[in-house]
């Protein structure tokens, strides 16, 4: 009798860690997609850009301060739809919320001239290196991080802001 | 084509003559009655075998005398990899039969390489350099080694078909029988193939389509046989040859459909003229040719290559290749078309193995099985290369 | 559940077939059977003596060489859809794979998308294949290898006669053994490496024991395999990373954290050429035309000492030049980078002239480097060209006619300047494409005319980081031992055995009976023993 349950024990162990590994396999295969991106709730990864001026901007330094991280393009549609939203609130939250747009490794000249064409006063940076964008797993632009001011991600939007009421409650969202 | 390729050529030649020379010489040594295992060899065995040494021994003459004017082993186009596969086969033969002694199997297995070293000889023949994916020493190990195991694989479904030809009742029609004439019927076609090819080849038969190809661009066509079907709104622009009956849509490759084809045809024309004549069955006809040899040793022979051949061919065709496939495409294994058929012969004969052990299937379970595999083995040679696109298609 | 006692009194667990000790068989089954069955040496198969729990009966399915076999069936069926029409991963990415099957393939296409076949591999239901396949694997072998072993170990010298009457071989005489004779086998059995046992008169011979392994060291090494390959889901073991490079860029590489990066000096494309390689090619050169030679990237690895915070400067030093080429990857750490594709003469700069359409005259060449443009080319003399909008892939105009770049590659580079000329000192527009020039404000004195394009390649690198190979590795080693072992050698006895005047002689191997038999046939040669007939025959 003993030596039946010490069986059954041994067969309920190997069975028990073999469709463990079974399940481990086939869950990480399934969410492979979404593995290494970063999600809502995370910490957003520290990063330092030089912007148009010159001027260094590091994440860490506007703790206190809500952040609208956003990734760009020149060339891309939404992303000149929503500068002008941007350009609107960065004025309305001065000082609450920041703006740091992220131009994803295109030459001086085109985003400066972007720039001027759109007006836009808030910091933009050239991630030369794409190195923030990996970081962030950015893949379609424009994309979106609002980070609150303890540094958590509070909403990844993927896709423009076409309504200004839109990026008004984002910036509601992660005001201090 | 520098001298020693010259005599490259010469030497396989040469070889292919003395397989057909040898298959004769069996033939003569099992017409010799009491001829069981065991027995040892008469004067036609010992003759037929010397001769197919000799032949091996120009084939390997062949191939190192072509690896010396190439610069590296020539198993790097269809034409080259086929032949060397035919030549393994005889190696793998020789190699069984001093094991066994059995003259019928080089009665079965000579013809074997002899149609596939005549199948090799249809693609084109020149000596190509080498792309840069095929630049490493594995192409020789893995090639050679996939090869040779195949091969050996290769002589357990000719102790197999011996087997069946000899255990099968052929008084009466039975699925059986017509499985084996399938089986029959098919090699038909592959000496169909040769011939029609050959035939054309001789008479330089030319025809030259414009067409519009897969990516809807305007594309040329060679066909060296007639045109049953043309290509995708195919033109004939060569003066009094054939046109086609029918235009492919842009998608199938209609060369290659139409030689099928016309092998298909021409191994129709053959069987039925084979079956008419005798008023027998292939199998039925060969029956006689295989009576004196004992099942059983046949059944073991044909075991004992798969053992033999399936560790050669998982080094080979799996292990060897995982290491290239790492070095030269990024990654040991990527589904490709041939590496998946690569697995499923592995798993074949894995099942085999595991049917035979632990499920006694042994004899005439066994021999079909043989057979499965080599028509699987066959698939992968053929179909793989020429239908089934993938990076392992040799140009062709 | 009882144990078994044989008549010989060893005690035999529950199940089984032939006692382990003596051979006398056990079962009314195997009581009747002419032959007895010696798969396992008839011990009991652990998974056929309980089956009470969900446990025991989840065991036993996968415990069962049949269902093993069906497994391998199924993957071997599944795995040949796949190759009907080419993998998700191996069509061209620039097209969908929803549209692609159903335009390239018609209506057959289309079915083979939806019932999922384009990516089979990666099918859940394939997966679960492979695993059902490693937990067969697993229970199969746990299953059979304990009790052969204990059979195995257990097997007596003298087996009871009934045993020996059932083997394949098999031979029985009036008479008894000579001191002589046996002197004579015992040499003989030692020159062919048989180990003999002798125990009151009778002889085991045996060989080659370790060969019955095998199958259970080869199952080890495939369920290594199968482990090494799960593990790649693991985070951190496995890094597979593509990286655009053109030549002259230095390019973190992507899959090291920021810590490693790459220059592309210069980008090699060789043909093979007639005459200046060996003449036995030409003939192929001339069917096929051109065949590749050579795919190079002459690359510089740096390292980032300032790596750690993601934008910050890079500060690199150099770790080595490396040339990559097909079959040739350059390592670092437990990284390979590999030369997978590349994409010839990408545009860099474009040279224009400033003209006077009139008079033809030149007053200067604007160079405008594709990836960093300036607003001002100062061409002296009062002659200056702004540069008002530059469009990389330009494709067309929006409805308010503002020009719309396609993507940020160069592609088909559209470009609006302002050419100021003592004449026109506030410049005039023009908007100039490849082929093409539009002057959108009114027609201009001055033209940009196309001079000059500088191009270069753009290597694709991929980044391969695989910690599973060591166990990939070792998994297929002990496979190809354990086949090897299994296939190679074969255990092979003999049992010579005198009882009640009767000499008894049984042989066994598990394959390759010919050559016991003729082995069998030497060693007797000489001797008055009965040589075994073979009784399985056809």
């Amino acid at each position: 009798m003993d030596k039946k349950k010490k069986r059954l024990y041994i067969r309920t162990a190997i069975l028990g860690v073999l469709a463990g590994l079974v399940i481990y396999t086939l869950y990480t295969n399934l969410t492979k997609e979404s593995r290494g991106t970063l999600e809502v709730g995370e910490k957003a990864p520290d990063f330092v850009l030089t912007d148009m001026n010159g001027k260094q901007h590091r994440l860490s330094d506007y703790e206190g301060k809500g952040v609208f991280l956003n990734f760009w393009g020149t060339w891309c549609e939404p992303c000149k739809k929503e500068m002008p939203h941007m350009e609107k609130m960065a004025q309305e939250y001065a000082g609450e919320v920041e703006i740091l747009a992220v131009n994803v490794g295109e030459s001086n000249f085109q985003v400066q001239n972007f720039a001027d064409q759109y007006g836009l006063t808030f910091p933009i940076a050239i991630d030369k290196s794409k190195e923030v964008m990996n970081t962030y797993g950015v893949n379609p632009l424009p994309t979106t991080f609002m980070i609150t001011p303890d540094g958590t991600i509070d909403q990844i939007v993927i896709g423009g802001l076409i309504a200004e009421d839109q990026v008004r409650a984002l910036f509601e969202q992660v005001k201090p | 084509m520098s001298d020693l390729a010259g005599v490259s050529s010469t030497l396989l030649y040469a070889a292919f003559l003395l397989y057909l020379v040898a298959t004769i010489l069996f033939g003569g040594s099992i017409r010799q009655k009491g001829l069981r295992e065991g027995k040892g060899l008469n004067r036609w065995g010992k003759l037929a075998i010397t001769v197919t040494v000799i032949g091996f021994v120009a084939q390997l003459g062949y191939f190192f005398t072509r690896w010396a004017a190439a610069g590296h082993a020539p198993v790097s186009n269809l034409f080259e990899f086929t032949t060397f596969f035919g030549m393994m086969i005889v190696g793998a033969f020789i190699l069984m039969f001093f094991i066994y002694k059995t003259a019928v199997l080089g009665l079965f297995a000579l013809p074997v390489a002899i149609i596939i070293i005549a199948y090799a000889s249809m693609f084109p023949r020149e000596i190509s350099p080498l792309i840069p994916a095929l630049q490493s020493q594995w192409l020789h190990i893995h090639v050679t080694t996939a090869a040779l195991g195949q091969a050996i694989l290769a002589i357990s479904f000719i102790a197999g078909i011996i087997y069946l030809v000899k255990n099968i009742d052929q008084s009466i029609s039975t699925k059986k029988t017509k499985w084996l004439e399938t089986v029959m019927f098919f090699i038909v076609t592959v000496v169909g193939f040769i011939i029609v090819t050959t035939g054309f080849a001789l008479a330089d038969y030319s025809a030259t389509f414009d067409y519009v190809n897969k990516e809807e661009a305007a594309a040329v066509m060679e066909y060296n046989v007639p045109a049953l079907v043309g290509p995708n709104e195919g033109v004939l622009v060569t003066d009094g040859k054939m046109s086609p009956f029918v235009d492919m849509p842009a998608l199938i490759n209609a060369k290659k459909l139409n030689t099928v084809l016309w092998s298909l045809g021409a191994g129709i024309i053959l069987y039925l003229a084979i079956r008419l004549i005798t008023r027998k069955r292939v199998a039925a006809l060969l029956q006689p040719l295989v009576r004196n040899v004992s099942s059983d040793l046949l059944d073991e022979i044909s075991y004992r290559s798969v053992l033999i051949g399936f560790p050669v061919f998982t080094l080979g065709a799996l292990i060897f290749a995982m290491i290239w496939a790492q070095i030269a495409w990024t990654r040991f294994w990527g589904w490709d078309p041939k590496e998946v058929w690569a697995l499923i012969t592995f798993l074949f004969y894995a099942a085999f193995l595991h049917l035979r052990l632990s499920k006694g299937w042994h004899g005439e379970k066994s021999a079909w099985l043989a057979v499965i595999g080599f028509g699987i083995i066959m698939f992968n040679l053929v179909a793989v290369n020429l239908v089934i696109a993938g990076l392992h298609s040799y140009a062709g | 559940m009882g144990k078994v006692k044989c008549e010989c009194g060893h005690v035999n667990p529950h199940g089984t077939i032939l006692c382990e000790s003596c051979g006398r068989s056990l079962t009314d089954e195997a009581k009747k059977e002419n032959l007895v069955d010696m798969r396992y040496e008839g011990s009991a198969r652990r998974s056929q003596t309980y089956n009470k729990t969900i446990i025991d009966k989840v065991w036993n399915f996968f415990s069962s060489v049949k269902v093993g076999i069906w497994i391998i069936v199924l993957i071997l069926v599944a795995a040949s859809f796949g190759t009907i029409l080419p993998q998700e991963f191996y069509i061209p990415s620039n097209v969908g794979p929803e549209v692609y099957y159903e335009d390239v393939y018609g209506w057959f296409g289309k079915i083979y998308y939806m019932i999922g076949f384009h990516d089979l591999y990666n099918s859940i239901w394939f997966s679960a294949l492979i695993a059902a396949l490693g937990v067969s694997l697993v229970i199969c072998s746990l299953d059979r290898v304990i009790p052969l072993y204990r059979a195995l170990k257990t097997q007596r010298v003298d087996r009871h006669e009934s045993f020996m009457k059932k083997q394949r071989l098999f031979a029985e005489q009036p008479g008894s053994l000579q001191e002589a004779d046996m002197e004579k086998v015992r040499a003989e059995l030692k020159k062919k490496h048989y180990k003999i046992r002798e125990k009151n008169g009778s002889l085991l011979a045996e060989k080659n024991r370790f060969s019955r392994w095998g199958p259970y060291v080869n199952h080890i090494g495939l369920i290594l395999f199968l482990f090494g390959a799960m593990l790649r889901s693991v985070q951190g073991m496995y890094v597979d990373e593509l990286l655009w490079i053109r030549e002259g860029e230095t390019m973190q590489i992507p899959g090291t954290d920021g810590e490693y990066y790459v220059k592309n000096d210069q980008f090699t494309l060789e043909n093979y050429e007639e005459g200046e390689d060996s003449e036995v090619f030409n003939e192929a050169i001339n069917r096929v035309g051109t065949v590749a030679k050579n795919y190079q990237t002459d690359a510089i690895l740096y390292r980032d000492e300032n790596n750690g915070l993601p934008g910050a400067k890079p500060e690199l030093s150099e770790v080595k030049h490396d040339d990559i080429r097909v079959n040739e990857p350059m390592k670092f750490d437990n990284f390979a980078v590999y030369q997978t594709s590349f994409r010839q003469d990408e545009m860099k700069a474009m040279h224009f002239a400033l003209t006077n359409k009139e008079t033809g005259r030149e007053f200067g060449e604007v160079v405008v480097d594709l990836f960093d443009q300036q607003a001002m080319y100062d061409l002296g003399n009062g002659y200056k060209v702004e540069l008002l909008g530059y469009y990389p892939d330009f494709d067309g105009f929006t409805e308010e006619g503002e020009p719309i770049s396609k993507s940020p590659l160069p592609n088909k580079p559209a470009f609006l300047f302002n050419m100021i000329s003592p004449e026109k000192p506030d410049g005039e527009v023009s908007f100039v494409e490849i082929q093409n020039t539009m002057e959108p404000l009114g027609e201009t004195t001055y033209k940009m005319a196309f001079k000059n394009l500088e191009t270069r390649d753009v290597s694709a690198l991929t980044i391969r980081k695989d910690l599973t190979l060591p166990i990939l590795s070792i998994g297929g080693i002990i496979f190809m031992i354990g086949v090897i072992q299994g296939a190679y050698w074969n255990h092979r006895r003999i049992w010579i055995r005198e009882k009640d005047g009767s000499i008894y002689m049984a042989g066994h191997t598990n394959k390759n009976w010919h050559g016991l038999k003729r082995e069998i046939h030497t060693i007797l040669e000489g001797t008055a023993l009965p040589e075994p007939e073979d009784r399985q025959t056809d």
